[in-house]
């Protein structure tokens, strides 16, 4: 067993299941229904497998897989393991359960739903544990379709123009992002990231650029900004960072639940690994250049999203505000650790406290948000598709248990201590304070900012006097209440004992600031 | 003076000869011995003895080639006039059986006749290196040439329009004894040759140009070049199809020769150069300047023609400009310009078949009186296709490849001055393909009329035109069939 | 056996005008077992060959007196092509097997031109690529004159008339090199290993590279393609994207890049910062791109969409060409293969599977529709085909895009990025037409028929016209095979890599190795 090709298995297992669902055919959907959560489970115990198997203290690659592919193009189908990717694997499988869960009420051609929910948990493991650009690239597209015919055949009555806004503004990034890596390719002959980050390290990457594109008189300074910028455009679309974000609040809102809990749990991640696994070690050098403006913009993207969630009276547009504030932490961390005065032992300290916090952010708030969604859905489903802030009130009397569960997950959300929120926002802040102050500080605006809006939202739609409407409004069922109990117990139990999680990525982490930071 | 050896002289001229007997035979047995006979019949048995008059003409030349040169350039056998003639020998036998089914007369021995006789005379025009033997075949062709555009006995614009030819023709070939007086006056002799040697050097002198003018103007009008077109598209709309076919291809083929003759021998060493911005007097500049004339008002006129046979006398202006080109090639431009002109021949005779079978069965030859041809007649359809390919230039088809040669032979010989000229032709057949696509439109495109009685059409004409096709098709193929022999040194 | 290719389809084309009218069957069957043998002969012949291996079919000596040979060869790129030209003549076929209005000529026009196709990529003789690049252009005119619908006629005569223009162009220049090398031979490799002067180079390579050009829908002469694709009937469409604009870049590389390669190098001066004709036509190429999506995003006839994606992805083709790279060049020739099945499987969605059923292309029209419930494997094949096109990784043209995008930043970083432009240009046109004619919402009654009508269309709204005919079993299986063969080549290039890329090491290449191919 121990040779297996894990990871491809991984990743082959949903993308032939969902295929297989598809093919169910119109008839037997409620088959297909039952078909992909076993794959889902299926593909969460084989997570579970790798994540026992998952060496902890080496930090570098494993399970790796190595082949020939494109000969003429010197591509190799190249994947591993570290941390980070297990991480975000493990959080793949999570939720992808839940998300076909959350989508149980969908009968209208149910079985390519759920076939493409599988795609897309595909594209997602591929994109997690690809080596090589070349098909590391074609899982982050190929995670892009499923995902754009999910929004644009199940979603919301305004679904049309959110699924275009969607795919668009991604491939707006994906092709910045491709053209980036072509003369990167062109520079250096290779796809490969490992060998990529080698030459990063080393500074070879941004002369090999001069050297061989030559772009009319560009500096050498100013080619490998450009070249970055290409790069940075396809990741801070994907987060989004603003102000690339625009397309995001209608496409969470519009998204059917289940999608919504992908797109903001698993997909904005994908944004978020790549300033991880490619821009930090690729680019070091001109990160480092650009760290001011990147700080500015990350502190922008935390405090004018909580602000914006504010001013939302739609519940889906204004959670969907606050996943992109949860992630601008992520990337607060992400740029404060090359903001590191110099090679000091103490900045060392912090720069791994704010990493170590980014990866564990990744994980909270994917657990965190899919499961914020999921309740919504809930809501969703019971008002007939209402989710306005106002159109609920004092619902604690009529769904108690909705209440309770759904205040633990905004709690975590807000990042109360006990819960996960809290560890890895503090992990972050910890870090950021000493390496960027000023950037910290603004910061915090942004996290009261969401504590406000997110009691709010408790309070509109529980507190207050029962809307006459919804006397009649059902308490969660025990159907989805073990939906949510999962989730909820792990953000518990992360936030009373992080040190599982943290103790798997440490290594990552620390290989990470030895090489790339 | 010289001895005449009469027998040489029949050895060399054995072939026209032949001819020229077959013509009296045709009319001897059509006055003896048919005038009883019932039309189609005599018609049959006519037609059938000047073909195999010609044929006999062929055989002869195939089995004695005697080659020769009598009475300094009186007569001159080469293997390529041979081949010449031959092509108007068999261009005469295709007309001849295209009349098969025609019944624009009841005189069928006097056609006949005048037709071989127009044969014989054009080929004497091929033989000979005379300016004086050159005259008068001229002469004996284009008087009987006269006479058969006239032959329709029933329409008044076939008169009209013979009468248009003759009016040209006669002042042209006054222009053209004009201009050979001169050269007579100015080299002391009527022999081609000898005209170039005494004539020799770069230095014009403007009575030469004159000359070389008026005897540019005489043939020009033969070859139905433009300024000197005039007559043309008259005669071939009006003309009986034959006739017009006979004039359009064999006669074509002759006057071209014999112009390329007078030039490149007659003329050599005044060729002048046709560059732009360079240029020196001489035939070239001359010819070129008909040339571009020719493609330009050929192709231009032919975009707005209704009418088939009309249409393919602008062609025939157009490609004569080509042929010109061919001309302009000088020596290794000659084999260019005999396959050109008999495969032109052969193509154009084909697409007057096929008009004139059209004009039997619907009534006109206009282009909508093709629409739906191809439902009808599947084969002649198939056949005019080839034909208005060819025309246009498209290969496998022997229009293509003579295009080919002839541009590579002209930019060859000229070391590409005239490649102003070649673009501007190579520019104008791709104009060119328009018009020859209206009428395949017409006839593969557009719905048959309805109503249209079915008709069997005679066989001999639908032969006809299927040989000329396959020629078409198989010496664009295969062209060194003909060039292997064309061009051997 | 290569050049039986050739033969199979001339033969088949003439047995098929001599076949007796009433036998459409026949006629159908006919066609469809020379395109297979096309194919089978192709694809035999392209995986049993080594790998960057030139090898002579047949050699005669045809006309010696100006020493033209009949000779027909191959190397990879030709393999490739021919190959794909097999793809797509079967391909076409079975889309085209509903024809009904005179079947056995339309069959016979449509193998003549395959076999012209076939001709242009396996000759090596200069004289013979262009009696073959000819014989093509006919039976276009026919089959778009005969059978189109929207302005046929006028677009069959422009499509006809603009080939035939740009072939003059080439015949000048071809007529021309031949006399300056000395007229004794028109073979490709004598030809390009002779140094014609500079002069004569700098305006015969534009020559006979517009001329080519020309049918690769070179901006601005592109004209003829919108018109003539809409106007051809469905398998003529498929061909004329899929194979016959290829025909044009084929012999940009093939003719005028071999035999004219100084034509490339810079004037001496620059004008708004273009130096040489390589930056010309490369800027053209990019504006084509551009252009041809920008359009294609505003058009309200389907087809249209599909006409101008064929000149913004042949702009791919041509750019890749102008980058004078090993990799870019690569990438063109697996763009024109891509493009070849890709607009195939475009075309024939639009034109067999939509228009013959529907009888509107209008996406007004369509957009109530909802195809995607009628005809759901239209909808499955048409999104694929989109993914395709707008170059999504796994599928053919991602591959073809990123080696001609490598090349473009290696020669021109700027253009590269606005090529980057050009394709997301392509994503929204791509989307645009995708959603409007097969996702469109019916506003009243989306939610009302909920379940159970997917396949075949069994739960159709009360209120909805009769059924639509259901996707029929030739098109199936010619949908798959090109989607298969699209993402075939895109998972795994090295399929056709490893033949294209050792093909440039040819001596006829040599002249372009100075400027940049290494």
């Amino acid at each position: 067993m121990s040779d297996l090709p894990l990871i491809t298995i991984l990743t082959l297992t949903p993308l032939l299941g969902g295929f297989l669902v598809m093919g169910l055919g119109a008839g037997r959907w409620p088959l297909a229904r039952w078909l992909a959560l076993a794959c889902s489970f299926v593909v969460l115990a084989l997570c579970l497998v790798i994540s026992a198997r998952f060496d902890p203290a080496a930090g570098v690659m494993q399970f790796g897989e190595r082949h020939q592919w494109i000969a003429s193009l010197a591509v190799d189908y190249r994947v591993g393991l570290d941390g980070l990717s297990l991480l975000l694997v493990l959080l793949t499988a999570l939720v992808t359960p839940m998300a076909i869960l959350a989508s149980w009420h969908i009968e209208r051609q149910a079985q390519i739903y759920h076939g493409l929910v599988l795609l897309l948990q595909a594209g997602l493991f591929g994109t997690f544990t690809a080596l090589n650009f070349f098909h590391w690239f074609l899982f982050w597209e190929l995670s892009l379709v499923p995902a754009f015919f999910l929004i644009r055949l199940w979603g919301s009555p305004a679904r049309s123009a959110a699924a275009t806004q969607f795919f668009v503004y991604t491939m707006v990034g994906s092709v910045g992002l491709l053209l980036a890596f072509l003369a990167m390719f062109l520079a250096t002959r290779t796809f490969d990231f490992l060998e990529l980050a080698k030459l990063g390290r080393e500074g070879a990457l941004v002369q090999a650029l001069a050297d061989t594109l030559g772009w009319r008189d560009l500096t050498v300074r100013r080619l490998a900004v450009v070249i970055f910028g290409g790069a940075f455009l396809g990741f801070a679309v994907k987060v989004p960072l603003i102000p690339f974000h625009t397309w995001l609040p209608a496409t969470y809102a519009e998204a059917p639940t289940g999608v919504t809990m992908l797109l903001t749990g698993l997909m904005s991640k994908m944004g978020v690994y790549g300033f991880l696994r490619i821009l930090l070690p690729l680019f070091p050098e001109v990160m480092r250049w650009l760290t001011t403006p990147l700080l500015v913009l990350a502190v922008l993207t935390i405090v004018a999203s909580a602000g914006a969630a504010l001013a939302q009276r739609d519940l889906k547009r204004m959670l969907a505000y606050s996943s992109i504030n949860h992630l601008g932490y992520c990337l607060l961390g992400i740029f404060a650790v090359l903001n590191s005065p110099g090679s000091a032992s103490g900045s060392l300290t912090h720069q791994s406290a704010a990493l170590s916090g980014v990866l564990l952010q990744l994980f909270n708030h994917g657990l965190t948000a899919a499961t914020l969604f999921a309740f919504i859905g809930f809501l969703e489903n019971r008002a007939g598709g209402r989710r306005g802030l106002d159109d609920f009130g004092g619902l604690r009397k009529v769904a108690p248990v909705f209440c309770g569960l759904m205040g633990i997950a905004v709690f975590s959300s807000l990042g109360l201590p006990g819960l996960n929120g809290f560890i890895s926002e503090f992990l972050i802040f910890q870090g950021a304070f000493p390496l960027a102050p000023w950037a910290a500080s603004f910061s915090l605006l942004g996290l009261l900012l969401t504590a406000v809006f997110l009691l709010r939202l408790l309070q509109r739609v529980f507190y207050g006097p029962l809307n006459e409407k919804w006397v009649a409004l059902a308490d969660l069922s025990v159907g989805e209440r073990a939906l949510v109990a999962p989730p909820l117990i792990l953000m518990l139990l992360i936030g009373v004992y992080p040190q599982p999680l943290l103790a798997a990525v440490n290594a990552t982490v620390i290989r990470m600031l030895e090489g790339g930071g | 003076m010289i001895p005449v050896n009469y027998l040489d002289l029949l050895r060399l001229a054995a072939p026209e000869t032949v001819v020229l007997a077959g013509a009296l035979v045709v009319l001897g047995v059509d006055l003896l011995a048919l005038r009883e006979v019932e039309t189609g019949l005599r018609r049959l048995l006519l037609l059938i003895l000047g073909a195999v008059t010609c044929g006999a003409a062929i055989a002869w030349m195939a089995a004695f080639p005697n080659l020769g040169n009598f009475m300094q350039g009186m007569l001159v056998v080469t293997p390529l006039t041979q081949w010449v003639k031959g092509g108007v020998l068999a261009l005469a036998i295709l007309t001849l059986l295209l009349s098969g089914g025609a019944s624009f007369t009841n005189h069928w021995g006097e056609y006949v006749a005048l037709l071989l006789l127009s044969a014989v005379g054009l080929m004497f025009l091929v033989s000979s290196e005379s300016l004086l033997v050159i005259f008068i075949a001229l002469e004996l062709a284009s008087l009987s040439l006269y006479i058969l555009a006239a032959f329709h006995h029933d329409a008044p614009e076939s008169a009209e329009a013979a009468l248009k030819y003759f009016l040209f023709g006669s002042v042209s070939a006054g222009f053209m004894l004009f201009g050979l007086s001169l050269l007579y006056g100015l080299s002391g002799s009527i022999d081609l040759r000898e005209i170039a040697a005494a004539l020799g050097g770069p230095f014009l002198d403007p009575l030469l140009a004159v000359a070389m003018v008026t005897v540019a103007v005489g043939l020009g009008f033969k070859i139905a070049a433009a300024p000197f077109h005039l007559w043309a598209p008259d005669v071939y709309q009006a003309a009986p199809p034959p006739s017009a076919a006979f004039i359009a291809s064999a006669s074509k083929l002759a006057s071209f020769f014999v112009l390329a003759k007078v030039l490149s021998v007659g003329m050599g060493g005044l060729e002048g150069r046709a560059v732009f911005g360079d240029y020196l007097p001489g035939w070239v500049p001359l010819l070129a300047a008909l040339a571009a004339a020719s493609l330009l008002w050929g192709n231009l006129a032919a975009i707005v023609q209704t009418n088939v046979r009309r249409l393919i006398a602008y062609s025939a202006i157009a490609h004569a400009g080509y042929m010109l080109l061919g001309i302009m090639g000088g020596k290794a431009g000659l084999p260019a310009l005999v396959y050109y002109a008999m495969t032109y021949g052969f193509t154009t005779l084909g697409a007057f078949g096929v008009a004139s079978l059209v004009r039997d069965r619907v009534g006109g030859d206009n282009l909508s009186d093709f629409a739906g041809l191809s439902r009808r007649e599947p084969w002649m359809a198939f056949c005019m296709l080839v034909f208005m390919l060819s025309l246009a230039g498209i290969p496998p088809l022997a229009g293509f490849f003579g295009k080919f040669y002839l541009f590579a032979a002209a930019l060859k010989t000229s070391s590409l001055d005239l490649l102003w000229l070649v673009i501007l032709a190579i520019g104008m057949s791709a104009v060119s393909l328009y018009y020859y696509l209206q009428v395949l439109k017409q006839i593969y495109v557009v719905p048959p009329p309805s109503g249209l009685a079915a008709a069997p059409i005679p066989s001999l004409p639908k032969t006809v035109i299927i040989l000329a096709a396959l020629t078409v098709i198989v010496l664009g193929c295969a062209p060194n069939l003909l060039l292997r022999v064309l061009a051997a040194p | 056996m290569l050049a039986w290719t050739i033969y199979l389809s001339l033969g088949t084309a003439l047995l098929l005008m001599l076949l007796p009218e009433r036998r459409e069957q026949w006629a159908r069957f006919l066609a469809l077992g020379a395109a297979l043998g096309g194919l089978v002969l192709s694809a035999s012949a392209l995986f049993q060959s080594a790998p960057g291996s030139f090898r002579t079919v047949t050699r005669l000596s045809w006309i010696p007196t100006l020493g033209i040979d009949y000779h027909l060869g191959a190397d990879g790129i030709s393999l490739v092509l021919v190959f794909l030209t097999g793809l797509a003549a079967v391909a076409g076929i079975l889309f085209s097997w509903n024809i009904g209005h005179r079947p056995r000529e339309f069959f016979a026009l449509y193998l003549a031109l395959i076999g012209g196709v076939y001709g242009v990529f396996l000759s090596f003789d200069l004289f013979l690529l262009f009696v073959f690049y000819e014989i093509a252009i006919i039976p276009k005119y026919f089959l778009i004159a005969i059978w189109g619908s929207t302005r046929r006629e006028y677009a069959a005569m422009k499509l006809a008339l603009y080939s035939f223009v740009g072939s003059a162009m080439v015949l000048v220049g071809l007529v021309a090199a031949f006399v300056f090398a000395g007229g004794q031979t028109m073979s490709l490799a004598d030809l390009a290993a002779h140094r014609f002067p500079r002069e004569f180079q700098m305006w015969a390579f534009p020559l006979v590279f517009v001329g080519f050009a020309v049918l690769a829908g070179l901006w601005p002469f592109h004209t003829w393609a919108p018109t003539g694709h809409v106007a051809a009937p469905t398998a003529a469409s498929m061909l004329l994207a899929g194979v016959v604009m290829k025909l044009g870049a084929y012999g940009c590389l093939r003719v005028a890049m071999t035999l004219f390669p100084e034509g490339l190098q810079p004037w001496g001066f620059e004008w708004l910062g273009i130096g040489s004709w390589r930056d010309v036509f490369a800027l053209l190429a990019v504006t084509g791109i551009l252009y041809g999506g920008m359009v294609a995003l505003v058009q309200k006839d389907f087809k249209f969409v599909i006409g101008y994606s064929s000149v913004s992805h042949m702009g791919f083709v041509l750019l890749g060409l102008m980058t004078l790279q090993t990799i870019g060049l690569t990438g063109a020739v697996l763009q024109m293969f891509s493009h070849g099945i890709v607009a195939g499987l475009l075309f024939a969605v639009v034109g067999r599977m939509v228009y013959d059923r529907v009888h509107t292309r209008h996406l007004d029209d369509l957009q109530p529709m909802n195809l995607s419930r009628g005809l759901p494997f239209a909808a499955v094949t048409f999104t694929l085909a989109t993914l395709a096109s707008i170059g999504l990784p796994g599928f053919s043209g991602f591959v073809a895009e990123l080696q001609v995008l490598i090349g473009a930043w290696h020669a021109y970083p700027t253009l590269a990025v606005l090529t980057g432009a050009g394709i997301l240009v392509g994503v929204a046109y791509g989307l645009r037409a995708l959603q409007r004619a097969f996702f469109a919402e019916r506003r009243s009654c989306t939610d009302g028929q909920a379940s159970g009508s997917a396949r075949g269309a069994p739960a159709q709204p009360p209120d909805s016209p009769a059924p639509l005919e259901p996707i029929s079993f030739p098109e199936r299986v010619g949908s798959i095979l090109l989607i298969a063969a699209s993402l075939a080549v895109g998972l795994y290039p090295d399929l056709l890599l490893k033949y294209i890329l050792p093909s440039f090491n040819a001596p006829w290449f040599d002249g372009l190795r100075g400027g940049g191919l290494p």
